[in-house]
Order: C-alpha cells, then structure tokens, then sequence
C-alpha cells in the first residue's frame, strides 16, 4: 500500500512521516506537492504537522485553499483514509472535513512535550491495533492545540463516539491536569462520522522508534497499514 | 562626488578619522556617501574582527577532522561514514537588548542561513542566553525565548540544548548566541566563492526593505539613550519565507551550473557580494535597480546597506538561470539577476546602468587596519571574606541552589522549544549535551554551548579555559569524543585597556585549552562593544559550541540514575575549592576568588577513561560535575533518573571543608553510576589512565542522604528546581 504525504510549503512532519513509513512492511511513500492536484493513487493521505504557508491568518486557513485538499475531499468523501496530524489536524478543521477548530493554547505558550492519551475507538482503521482506553504516550509540539467547538458540536461528537484520543494521566484518567492546551473535553484527536477521517495534534511518527523515546505511534502506522492492505484485497 | 566629511557623518558609520584617511589613501579620493557606508559596515568590527583579528590568530583551528575552518559561512568537520558536519554559533546581542523577540528570532535566521549556504540541512539548533536578574529582566528573557522558539519551530528545526544564566552585569545588555548545526554529504560540501568571470548573481528569497540599515555598525558601538531610535536597525525575521528558501536551497544542489550559495546577514548585499567574490579573488558589478524592493523610493544607499532578512546570493553559471529560476518558483520564491561576476577585483555598484560605486573587494573585505588597543591587566580577584561564611547546613544550602535562577531546571524553557522534530533527538535537553543521531546511520552527534562568565569575570584567562573544559565534559559524559569548536566571544568596550586585556586573556585560555585537548576552532563570532549607561560592562563572556561523535548513539550516556542498588561514583578527585563558585554566590553573596585551576592532565585522564567506560558499556549513567558542585550534580542525577541516593557521610577536616566538599567546584569530574558488578573493571580502567575513582554511596530511596550531614527528600528538591525559573 502507498502512503501519500502531502508538502505545502511550511510542512516540516513530512520527512519524519516518511522516514517511519520507510521502516513498515508493505508501505510506500509517495509525497505530493501541495500543487499538484493528482494524488497518485494512494491508499491513505497523511497531511503533516508544520506551519503551512506560515499560519500567518489562522492554522491551516490557507491550505485548504490549495488543488491538493479539493482532491483529497473528493477521495475522503470517497471513502479513502485521511489522516491529519497536528497542522494536518488544523487543515481538515479548516477545510470543514472534521468539525470544530484549533486555537492557542490556554497557556498561551507553545508546547512541545509528551503527554499520555487514552483511546476511545479501536475500531477504525487507523487504531484497530490498539485496545479500547489503552493509554499510550505521544510526544505534542504545538502553540495551537486547544480543540474548541460548539456545545452542539461538542455533544454531537460525543453523542456519536467521534472523540478518538482524549490527553489523560499515565493510569488513562481524563483529568483536567493532564490537559496540556486547554482543549474542550481534553480532545487530542477526533474522527468524522464515516470513520475514514482522523485528526489528531500529537505526533505519533516522533515515537515510533524506541530509541526516540516510545514506539506507541508505530501501532497507529500498522494499524493504517493493515486497513489499507485489507481494503485493497476486498 | 567627493565630499568633505565630519565627525558627524563619520560617527553614523562607525569610522574614525584615522581610518577614514586611510580609505582616501587607499583610493587615492575621497569616497563618495554609499561608499563611505559601504566601508563602514564591512570594516566595523561585526565583519572586519579589526580589533578581536590578531588575538583570534592564537586559536588552532586545524586537525585531521577539519574540513572547513574559519572564513567561509560557518565551519565543517568529517564525523565518519562520509559525512560532514556543518556549525557555527552567532551573537544578536544588541537587536535582542532592544527588541527581544524579533533580535533572537533573526539571531536564528541569521545562523540557520550560515550553515544553508554551505549545502548542509540544519538539523540542530542551541542557544546560549545571558539576562539581568528575574523578575526585573522578564521582558528580556520571554521576549528572547519566545523568539528562539518561534524562528526555529516554525523551521522545523529542533533546538535540542542552551544555557541560561543570570547576572547583574547582563541587565542592560542581554547575550543572545544561537548555534545551528547541520549535515551534508562531505563530498556536497559548499563554499561562497563567486568564480568565473561572466557568471550571474542571483539575488533569492525576501524583498529588500528599509530594515536593518547599519545593524552591523550598531552592533560595533555601545548602547546609549540613543539605542531607542535605533530600533529600526533591528530585522523583522519570517521563518516562513525560510523555510521555502531551506528546501529550495537544498534542491538547488541537484541542479547543475551552481557555482556557490551565500547568505546575507550583517551588511547586506554590501558583505554577501563582498566577501564571495574576496575568496574567489573576483570582483562583482551589480545594479540596485534590479533588487525586488518592498518599499518605494530606495536610495542605492539603502539597498546595499539593508540587512531585510531570508535573503540568499547564488552564483550561477551563466545558461542555467532557467532551471534556477524554475525551481525558486516552484516555491514561490523571487529570484532577480541582479548582476555578474567580473575579473577586475572591484565592486561596481550600479543604478539602472550609472556606477554610483567603485571600491576594490580587497578593501572592502581586508582593507580595515587592524587596531592594537592598550591593554590593562585588572587587578587580580577579590579574596573569599571568610568572616562572613557563617556555618549552615548543607541541606538548606543545597535547596537554595537547585531553586536558585542559575541552576533550576530548565524545562520551562526547552518545552517552549520544539526539540524533536527530525526524528533524530536521541537524547533531548535537561542533561549534559544533547544528542541527536545521524537517521540512516549509527552516528550520534553530541551538541552543547557552555560558558562562565563569572569564571572570566574573575580571572579571563582560567575562565576562557574552563568554558572549553565545560563544555568537552558535557559532550564526554554521553559518551561521544569531542571533535571540534565554534565560539563567541561576547565583550565589553575593547577601547577600555581592562576589557582588551580580558580578550586577550580569555582567548588565549580557550586557544591553549583547545590546544591541550585537541579540539580545533573551526568557526565563530566576536560581539565586542557590550556595554550601556547605567549598567556597565558585562562579564567577559566567551561562549563555546561543541559538536562530538558517538560512533553508535545506542551507547549514549545520560545523567539520570537508572536503577536502585546501582553504585554511584565519583571520577576525578582533584584539589578541593570553593573559589568563584554557585555556592558562594548564591547562599553568601560573594562573586569572589580564583576559578578553579584547569589541569590539563586530569582532564585527558577523566576523559579517556569516561570514554572507554562508556564504550565498553560499564556505565550506567554519566553527568558532568559543574556548577554548584558535587552536591548540586547530584541531586540533578537524583531528579533526572527520578532516584535517591543513600552515602556515607564525606570525610572533611580544616576550614569549611565540607561545604567545599559539598559544593566546590574543582574541574575534571564526572559522576557516574554502575552495577557492581562493573566495578572490578572500572577499577582496572581507573588504575590505567591514573585516574581517581571514588564510590560515593548507593542508588535507592526517595532522599539525598549523607549519613549524618545531610537529608533533603526529593519531592522537596523537585518542588525547588522546577519553580526556579517559574
């Protein structure tokens, strides 16, 4: 299967998302220029962290603006994995592909840290390797985390088990503590209804790698492996 | 176009009269404006080192490892496996004292562009920053941290280690040193030298505007009340546009006909084509009418003397401008042909085809005569007032230490900083040097910045020393050889005899030390000038960058203590000595006594043995013995590995033993710890490099305990450290 990871100008994850999909057995990666429209027959679109095009107006206000996210719409809406990771998480907020939007931290300060997170959906294609409130440790590098969104946006996400990743102690406590940007219900990732779209503002290919500190991240990256592997020989 | 000049106009470029006679003996005329601020900026002492240039001469700056010395934009050295390693440190001390964030972000900029033009990709940044006391300097040391965070973050470029201090001295004058390091293969390996008579200079990356004008001559001078109205001399930085200009910079090199890259930093379009064409013997014309230009009505003046920053020079074969152009444009970058190389060794400057500038390279680059100061040896270090050291308990002493600005922890800083983008930060800051591997290799790089002003301050020489010690032992205590240096020496007025003298004094410490050590000078800055009203000179400050090599990173040591029962160990024994130390300043008020004496044998044996400990696997944890003393590296190992320490109370007779014992700070130490079963073998290793190896107690428990001298819980150290800077 093929990995596209998508480079806007500002994009910095890219090579780090590359050099972890490099080490899976059965990925490829293919880089797609935030350009060019064709997405080169990819089974799973990564859309990395960075500050794309400066953030200069709002994270990921301009991205979407680019021909590369009209055709990721196009094969989200088809069904195809979409995996937005911190400025990526911020681009598909802004794009309207996942609801809600990112804002500075509480703190105000930029973050770069790890910080625990507990799993609520291990049944997507991006998390079946993990268990259901298995705690995993990610490292965060971002000024504007802080997940913020409606009440009804918020209790719809809910109501429908959208919420992937909550920011947690090491014992998977949801507590306010462990909260490290001031996001609404400790949101770290969520998911569209359809279940093929994920955004998260951890980064899990900066611990993918026990000599980096975890290898949790990996499990993610398998997880999209094998789901993509499977949709391929259905 | 000749004018006659005076003090006035003189003075708003930085030049004397004795240097201005020289320029119109030189050209045989009087230069006209433009060229007169031309010369000015290239012969301040930012890019000329007219006054700093014959003591520099001391430091070696060769070896088997070098690749690339001082000279060109930042200095390189093999590190194995092809690769070569590319670093360079640089000061923004006055644009930070006036304007913290955007001085420390084009501070990054600037050293991030160095080390681009040489064909390398950053992969490293560290910094190393001097304030006046918290809470009176905050707005210096947030504006400051801020902006390192925010140039380098956006970049994506990890800043995986610094040093922070805090000082009366630094309160009107801040020191702002950022280091970048970067990697290319050693056969990619560039050099700015504009050759071939005939071939286009391309002008890439930002607009030029008005900022900046003169910075590198504002940089030459003291700060006065004046300094406010200088605020225009301070660049605005935009990562962004950097970050498009790094990636385009390294596709470039799979382009044919680029002859070099330069960056443009201090001087502008004045250095960067000044300088490329010097090392290539060349000369250069080039026409400000053809310069993209952000702002209207630019005087030629203006345009060559502006420092507007993400800005790069390419020198290109004439006939592959296309595929250049094309490539910038991709990434939506400017790239103006804004002139050519020629053979005649001059500089012309042109508006729309009219010269309005003619001056020899050589002149520009090498013409500044170099100034011999009067040097003043300053009276030697006031003496210890042991009347005044009450005795106290170590516990309490320890506590005020590790809470104290100096020596807490420096999590709130380095968590603002993202230090793992590139997948490579193996050992992240918080300890000793930081390491960030080679990816597609075994290779770790062991990165640190260290120096102590207060060492200098009392004795520039010994200090000069012991920074270059310092900082050798914080890339030995992970386990890697250091290989080579960059340094920064940040001064006061060097026309006052006492700050010449400490110069010379410092830089001699740091040439005979990295003499003794073997490690080579292949880069560095020189910030003089460091002073202001109402709050004087700084401590000599010279500030050392370090790159060493772990041939497997998977060996690298950290400072945490990693299992209880494990035996804790002291390496090196010297003379006991309270002088110049933490301690005395921090609980007794005293910036007094000779530093530590810097004994070049005891060091070569702690190191040789550190090394073949860690290679050999024996060692568990490492940590440099510092600042604050055993006691203080202690605790740290405690804090860091999240482990007590349980030891035998110190043997100490004679006057104030103990505390000289406990947080003395005698150099050539390190602290490690090992299973015991290792100890048969560190001993025989002790024994061949005829170095002490001291067992001073057992990891366990949740306490630093010397039985019967002391006993502080961890919790309560913790709660200290990590709210001293808070």
């Amino acid at each position: 299967m093929k990995f596209g990871i998508v480079v806007f100008p500002g994009t910095w994850s890219d090579r780090d998302c590359g050099l972890v999909v490099e080490q899976l057995e059965g990925a490829e990666v293919e880089y797609l220029w935030h350009k060019d429209a064709d997405l080169r027959g990819v089974d799973c679109v990564i859309l990395p962290g960075g500050f794309s095009y400066g953030d200069y107006l709002r994270t990921g206000a301009i991205a979407r603006f680019s021909p590369v996210m009209e055709s990721v719409g196009e094969f989200a809406a088809r069904g195809g994995l979409v995996w937005g990771i911190c400025n990526g998480f911020q681009i598909l907020c802004e794009s309207g592909l996942l609801p809600g939007a990112l804002i500075r931290n509480a703190g105000m300060e930029f973050r770069c840290e790890w910080v625990h997170l507990v799993c609520e959906r291990a049944d997507l294609p991006f998390t079946h390797y993990l268990q259901e409130h298995q705690v995993i440790r990610v490292p965060i590098s971002h000024g504007e985390g802080n997940f913020f969104a409606d009440p009804a946006t918020l209790s719809r996400l809910e109501q429908r088990g959208q919420v992937v990743f909550r920011y947690s102690d090491e014992r998977g406590y949801v507590l306010l503590d462990a909260n490290p940007n001031g996001s609404a219900h400790n949101i770290a990732g969520i998911v569209n209804e359809r279940g093929n779209v994920l955004g998260m503002m951890p980064h899990p290919e900066r611990c993918a790698d026990p000599q980096l500190g975890g290898s949790d991240g990996l499990l993610l990256f398998q997880s999209a492996v094998a789901a993509a592997v499977e949709a391929l020989a259905s | 176009m000749s004018l006659a000049v005076d003090e006035q106009q003189l003075r708003e470029v930085a030049l004397t009269q004795a240097e201005y006679d020289e320029i119109v003996d030189s050209l045989g005329r009087e230069p006209n404006l433009l060229e007169l601020g031309m010369l000015g900026v290239l012969w301040s002492e930012h890019c000329s080192y007219k006054t700093s240039r014959p003591l520099l001469r001391r430091l070696p700056t060769t070896g088997p490892q070098v690749l690339q010395g001082p000279g060109e934009n930042a200095g390189a050295v093999d590190v194995g496996e092809g690769w070569a390693v590319v670093f360079k440190v640089e000061s923004h001390n006055h644009p930070s004292a006036i304007e913290p964030y955007q001085g420390a972000a084009t501070g990054v900029g600037g050293i991030l562009r160095d080390v681009i033009a040489m064909g390398a990709r950053p992969v490293a940044l560290l910094d190393s920053l001097r304030f006046g006391p918290l809470p009176a300097s905050r707005r210096h040391f947030e504006g400051v941290v801020a902006g390192v965070g925010g140039y380098g973050n956006c970049m994506g470029i990890p800043t995986v280690g610094g040093e922070i201090y805090f000082e009366d001295c630094y309160a009107g004058n801040p020191l702002v040193n950022a280091m970048c390091v970067g990697l290319v293969r050693a056969d990619r390996l560039m050099r700015a030298r504009a050759e071939g008579t005939g071939n286009t200079l391309l002008l890439v990356g930002a607009q030029t505007g008005r900022d900046g004008i003169h910075g590198a001559s504002f940089a030459s001078l003291e700060l006065d009340a004046s300094a406010e109205e200088r605020r225009p001399a301070v660049q605005v930085g935009n990562p962004f546009l950097e970050k498009c200009l790094l990636e385009a910079c390294m596709e470039l090199q799979d382009l044919e006909g680029v002859v070099a890259v330069q960056d443009l930093g201090a001087a502008g379009l004045s250095s960067s084509v000044a300088e490329c064409a010097a090392r290539a013997g060349a000369g250069a014309r080039i026409d400000v009418a053809k310069v993209p230009r952000r702002e209207r009505g630019m005087t030629p003046y203006e345009v060559m003397l502006s420092e507007s920053q993400e800005r790069m020079l390419v020198v290109i074969e004439r006939g592959h401008e296309p595929a250049v152009r094309e490539l910038f444009a991709k990434w939506d970058l400017e790239a103006a042909d804004i002139g050519e190389v020629t053979d005649d060794g001059l500089l012309v400057v042109l508006e729309d085809g009219v010269a309005v500038a003619r001056l020899p390279v050589a002149l520009l680059t090498d013409g500044a005569p170099v100034r011999i100061l009067p040097s003043e040896r300053q009276a030697g270090p006031p003496r210890i007032d042991l009347a005044a050291i009450l005795p106290g308990e170590p516990g309490d002493a320890l506590l005020a230490l590790m809470g104290s600005a100096n020596l807490g922890s420096r999590r709130p800083v380095f968590r603002r900083y993202d230090h793992m983008v590139g997948d490579a930060t193996v050992l992240p800051p918080g300890g000793d040097a930081a390491v960030v591997r080679i990816n597609g290799s075994s290779l770790g790089l062991a990165l640190t910045i260290d120096g102590n002003g207060r060492y200098c301050e009392l004795d520039p020489y010994v200090g000069g020393q012991l920074a270059v010690a310092e900082a050798a032992r914080n890339v030995v205590a992970t386990g890697a050889r250091p290989l080579a240096v960059t340094d920064c020496l940040n001064f006061g007025n060097p026309e006052r005899p006492h700050v010449y003298w400490q110069l010379g004094e410092a830089v001699a410490g740091v040439a005979d030390a990295c003499q003794g050590l073997g490690i080579p000078v292949v880069s560095g800055n020189v910030s003089l000038y460091n002073e202001s009203e109402g709050f004087g000179s700084i401590y000599p400050t010279p500030v050392i960058g370090m790159v060493g090599v772990l041939a497997d990173y998977r060996k690298r040591l950290q400072a945490g203590l990693r299992a209880a029962g494990d035996f804790v160990l002291v390496v090196g024994d010297g003379p006991r000595d309270l002088a110049a130390s933490e301690y005395l300043k921090v609980v007794h008020g005293q910036v007094a006594g000779r530093p530590p004496h810097f004994d070049l044998a005891r060091e070569l044996a702690a190191r040789d043995f550190m090394l073949d400990a860690a290679g050999a696997g024996l060692l568990h944890s490492a940590h440099d013995v510092a600042e604050g003393g055993l006691l203080v590296a202690l605790a740290e190992c405690c804090l860091l590995g999240g482990l007590g320490v349980r030891c035998p109370g110190l043997r100490a007779d004679g006057e104030l033993a103990m505390e000289t014992a406990f947080f003395g700070e005698s150099q050539a130490r390190y602290l490690v710890s090992a299973g015991s079963r290792a100890m048969p073998e560190l001993q025989t290793l002790a024994r061949r490099h005829r170095v002490e190896l001291v067992l001073l107690g057992l990891v366990g428990g949740d306490r630093v305990e010397f039985e019967g001298q002391l006993k502080v819980g961890l919790a309560e150290l913790r709660e200290a450290w990590e709210n001293a800077l808070l």
